[in-house]
């Protein structure tokens, strides 16, 4: 605009001076808090795909049975340490479809080990849906189809098999079912008590809220570790394995709440000051009213992503325990009893395959992680 | 002579979205003002954070340009280099911003935070640069600069923190100062204040300044160059003389006629009546007591409230005015027995003339919930009073099934009847909060506080954080209301002229004290104490013959020891209300 000394520049655009006050000025803003939030994460790719793997995961809990070749605790005492066998699709150059070698054990009178060698010039191939050990379907019904078994005569170990011949992989997968349910079981509990504790002293401030506050700080400052050994020492052992598990699951969750509470107190104490909070007070709502109404759904979404990011901590606390023995034993299967086999260096070196449950649990709680920091930073959908 | 900062064709959007500013075309010569004027969502703002550069990660300059043509040489601020360009913040235009607490780090000094200018821009040492930055400590205006210098941003009151702020922004002499709603967040008497040094400070060094602002009293009093914008697009831009005594464009015209102005006129008031008072208040104080940050000194007594007396008749408005830390909230708490009075304090609501009084001070159980629905509130921020979660029917049945009124339906039905009598439709029920503008958020904390069917509604700053075109739009509708259902309110402001068109009394306070009460007309043609005197000159007129008077200011912007010696009061020497006239109370010794 150059220097028009009485001339001025006015804007020739129609303009509406009554522009309606019955519009919506952000109609995108119209949903409820979840979709907002759901629009939010779907950007976050990283957050999606572990967001779909574990859910995936979770799906396929109830059919492990179905998928594992074997149950798991089949022995096969021919097969003591059998190294990963590959599926191999081409025989002689033609496509034959996925087939496995048998494997022959051989006596190495060099280094004194048994090798196991296969036999290329036998290809058998690979069953599928055929019968095998019977295994409930979720839980309830008593199958015995299997997705594919191993052909008559061959193993199938597609990751190898421990010390008393049983399949790595069949055991992933049964022991994935214990290993993602104690995250579960143990956040309830967690949540139940650390959204208690954490709101009563969040919204009442004053005795209570210093009384709550001295007890998690107790809690916090026991050592963890030695904490859940005493712990899952104590329980009888002659309880059953399922058993044993949920009390573990319940023991990671008691001891987890104070971090919960933590975090529900300090987003209460700055709710609290919110004027929606003030104006249901002075309504005359009660107390359980506005932590039930007002806090609690404000509040819930930071909760889902605090969860989310404390199940590795329980899923990795599960397995340290049956790592050391102390959590669940044989015949349950979960990861850190499988882990348990591999505790000594001779096992590692020699048979290498032994430590793959390792690798399930990385990627498990890499999920976790990355779900909850995508879920956290959704969190917010209002700031644009 | 070219233009020191020229604007040419500005568009800048956000992400795939519309640009939020189209076609933006300005410029500003050297020692020259040029305000630019809008509402929230103008894009004012964000045009001046184009200027340097500081627009948030997502925002884009889509078009046009932006060149700095100073002493020191020409350059396009829109496509030069980021390593140039931090050679050109701070050093050839600088920038103050709206809220000083969050400008300043609360971690550093604020002789260091200043000091860090010359440190990176003229390469001197911290010893050169403490002299220089005291001396413009001095120019700011703080009576004490060594002080000042080693204390932190929070030991600061808001007016000396934006004082900091402008000594930041000076202390390398620059050309061009950009001021983003620099004065927004302090009292009037402060802002008053703090223009007046802008405007002696510039007229010194003769440097350029752009302000942004939505008070056209503002601009009345500092601009030569007026740029009025409007949803991202300027309406009308020119000298400021003739904009702002003739209007062209229709929404300057609508701008000017919302802006709230304290009438001048020679009338006198009608004094409240003294019977059939639905409020009484009568010698409510409230201390609170700090303790001390050193441990063995003695606790700190905080008078928020002291000896407050109010009488509100029924169907009658009572405002309160007061700027920030005056006891005005506080005393409106007390009223609806959020908060207990100090032992001795009396608030008594009478539901009907002839009934007995509550006795808000204490309430047994019963009482509260009958009181609570006959006395209800309306809260400051649209943007928090209504909770994100609940759609705007939760929301507005709430209250009534608290007190467990009426089946479902019924609730249903009062609240689409109360939509429509605050102007809104009935299918904003299914909506959730977050979908509407501030205005109709502000409608929606009306129509809530009135599902009960209240008799008394305390208004708690309710338009200080709206723009001035909606402001003018919740009064009208609380005025509305009040013709219709015979309400009472309790009006909570620190804006003497929103209160002038709404107010049947008007009571100002200070640190706690009520000193002069009034019928508006009286208060503002013959104001007698030397406090309202000062508010009513620091209000910025919309009248560009009508400057601030910043010598009525001082004389009552200070400590309440520091006035003439007739109205002065400390904390054990208070003078009580003398009624000078009737109807028409000041706080003085006689």
């Amino acid at each position: 605009m150059t220097d028009r000394p009485d001339n001025r520049f006015v804007d020739d655009a129609p303009f509406d001076p009554q522009a309606s006050i019955q519009q919506l000025e952000r109609a995108d803003l119209d949903a409820p808090n979840w979709l907002l939030v759901w629009r939010k994460f779907r950007t976050h790719k990283l957050g999606l795909i572990s967001g779909v793997f574990l859910f995936l995961c979770y799906v396929m809990l109830p059919f492990a049975g179905f998928i594992a070749p074997y149950g798991p605790n089949d022995r096969n005492g021919e097969h003591l340490y059998a190294p990963p066998q590959s599926v191999n699709w081409f025989y002689e150059g033609k496509f034959v479809g996925p087939h496995v070698y048998p494997i022959v054990a051989e006596a190495d009178l060099e280094t004194f080990q048994w090798k196991f060698v296969p036999d290329t010039d036998d290809p058998r191939p690979i069953r599928f849906f055929c019968e095998g050990s019977e295994y409930r379907l979720a839980g309830l019904v008593k199958v015995d189809t299997h997705l594919f078994c191993a052909p008559d005569g061959a193993t199938l170990f597609l990751w190898g098999s421990d010390r008393l011949g049983r399949d790595i992989f069949s055991r992933i997968l049964y022991g994935a079912q214990l290993s993602l349910t104690v995250g579960l079981i143990g956040i309830s509990v967690s949540f139940f008590l650390g959204i208690l504790f954490g709101s009563v002293a969040g919204y009442f401030g004053g005795r209570i809220d210093w009384t709550i506050n001295r007890v998690i700080e107790i809690l916090r400052s026991l050592p963890e570790l030695p904490l859940w050994l005493a712990l899952s020492a104590a329980v009888p052992s002659n309880w059953s394995p399922v058993a044993v598990f949920f009390i573990i699951s319940i023991i990671l969750g008691i001891l987890d709440w104070p971090g919960l509470a933590r975090s529900v107190r300090a987003k209460f104490l700055s709710l609290r000051e919110e004027e929606y909070v003030r104006a249901a007070e002075m309504m005359g709502a009660s107390s359980g009213r506005v932590i039930r109404k007002h806090l609690l759904p404000n509040f819930m979404s930071h909760l889902i992503a605090s969860a989310t990011l404390s199940i590795p901590a329980m899923i990795l606390g599960e397995t340290a325990l049956s790592f050391l023995g102390l959590g669940l034993r044989a015949p349950a299967v979960s990861w850190g009893v499988m882990l348990n086999d591999a505790q000594n260096l001779a096992s590692i070196e020699i048979y290498p395959w032994t430590a793959i449950p390792m690798l399930p649990i990385i990627v498990i709680v890499l999920a976790f992680n990355f779900l909850g920091d995508g879920l956290r930073d959704s969190l917010d959908p209002y700031q644009q | 002579m070219s233009a020191l900062l020229s604007v040419r064709d500005l568009s800048i959007g956000f992400g795939t979205g519309n640009s939020v500013v189209t076609g933006v075309n300005f410029d500003v010569k050297a020692g020259q003002t040029l305000a630019l004027v809008g509402e929230s969502g103008s894009g004012k703002t964000i045009t001046c954070r184009a200027a340097l550069r500081i627009l948030p990660r997502t925002a884009q300059i889509r078009s046009g340009s932006i060149t700095l043509t100073d002493s020191k040489g020409t350059c396009d601020l829109t496509t030069v280099s980021e390593r140039e360009l931090r050679k050109i913040r701070g050093n050839r235009v600088s920038m103050i911003f709206q809220e000083p607490m969050r400008s300043l780090s609360p971690l550093h000094k604020i002789g260091n935070q200043v000091s860090e200018v010359l440190w990176l821009h003229r390469g001197l040492s911290e010893s050169e640069a403490r002299k220089q930055v005291l001396t413009q400590f001095e120019r700011v205006g703080f009576p004490d600069p060594q002080r000042a210098y080693d204390s932190y941003p929070f030991e600061l009151s808001g007016g000396m923190r934006q004082r900091a702020m402008i000594a930041m922004a000076m202390v390398s002499k620059p050309e061009l100062l950009i001021a983003d709603e620099p004065t927004t967040a302090l009292d009037v008497t402060t802002q008053a204040q703090v223009l007046g040094l802008i405007k002696e400070l510039q007229r010194e060094t003769g440097m350029a300044l752009i302000l942004v602002t939505h008070d056209l009293g503002v601009v009345a009093n500092m601009a030569e160059q007026v740029v009025v914008m409007h949803k991202g697009r300027i309406m009308e831009a020119g000298a400021a003389a003739p904009i702002l005594t003739a209007p062209a464009h229709a929404y300057t015209k609508q701008l000017f006629d919302a802006a709230p102005e304290i009438p001048d006129q020679d009338a006198v008031g009608i004094p409240m009546p003294n019977e059939d008072l639905i409020l009484q208040m009568k010698g409510v104080s409230k201390t609170y007591t700090m303790r001390s940050s050193k441990g063995w000194q003695a606790d700190k007594a905080i008078y928020a409230c002291r000896g407050v007396d109010l009488n509100l008749a029924r169907g009658k408005t009572l405002a309160i005015v007061g700027e920030s830390g005056s006891g005005k909230t506080t005393a409106a708490r007390i009223a609806l027995g959020a908060e207990l009075p100090d032992p001795g304090g009396e608030v008594l609501f009478r539901t009907a003339p002839d009934a007995d009084p509550i006795t808000v001070h204490s309430m047994t159980r019963a009482q509260r919930t009958a009181f609570q629905r006959k006395a209800q509130m309306v809260f400051q921020d649209p943007y928090s009073s209504l909770s994100p979660r609940m759609r705007i029917q939760d929301a507005m049945t709430e209250p009534l099934e608290i007190h467990r009124i009426g089946t479902t339906a019924e609730q249903r039905d009062k609240a689409a009847e109360m939509l429509q009598r605050v102007g809104l439709t009935e299918d904003m029920l299914k909506r959730y909060p977050h979908a509407f503008s501030g205005g109709q958020r502000q409608r929606l904390s009306v129509a809530r506080a009135m599902m009960l069917d209240p008799q008394l509604i305390v208004c708690d700053e309710p338009t200080s954080a709206l723009d001035v075109s909606v402001q003018e739009q919740i009064l009208t509708l609380l005025e509305n209301l009040q013709d219709s259902l015979n309400l009472s309110y309790l009006f909570i402001s620190h804006d003497l002229a929103v209160v002038a068109r709404i107010a049947d009394e008007v009571a100002v306070m200070r640190r706690g004290l009520i000193v002069e009460q009034a019928p508006p007309e009286t208060l503002f043609y013959n104001p007698r104490h030397p406090y309202t005197k000062a508010l009513i000159a620091a209000q910025p007129e919309p009248d560009i013959n009508r400057p601030i008077d910043l010598q009525l200011v001082s004389l009552g912007a200070g400590a309440p020891d520091s006035w003439d010696e007739a109205f002065r009061f400390s904390d054990t020497v208070i003078p009580s209300l003398v009624e000078l006239e009737p109807g028409h109370k000041v706080r003085c010794h006689v």
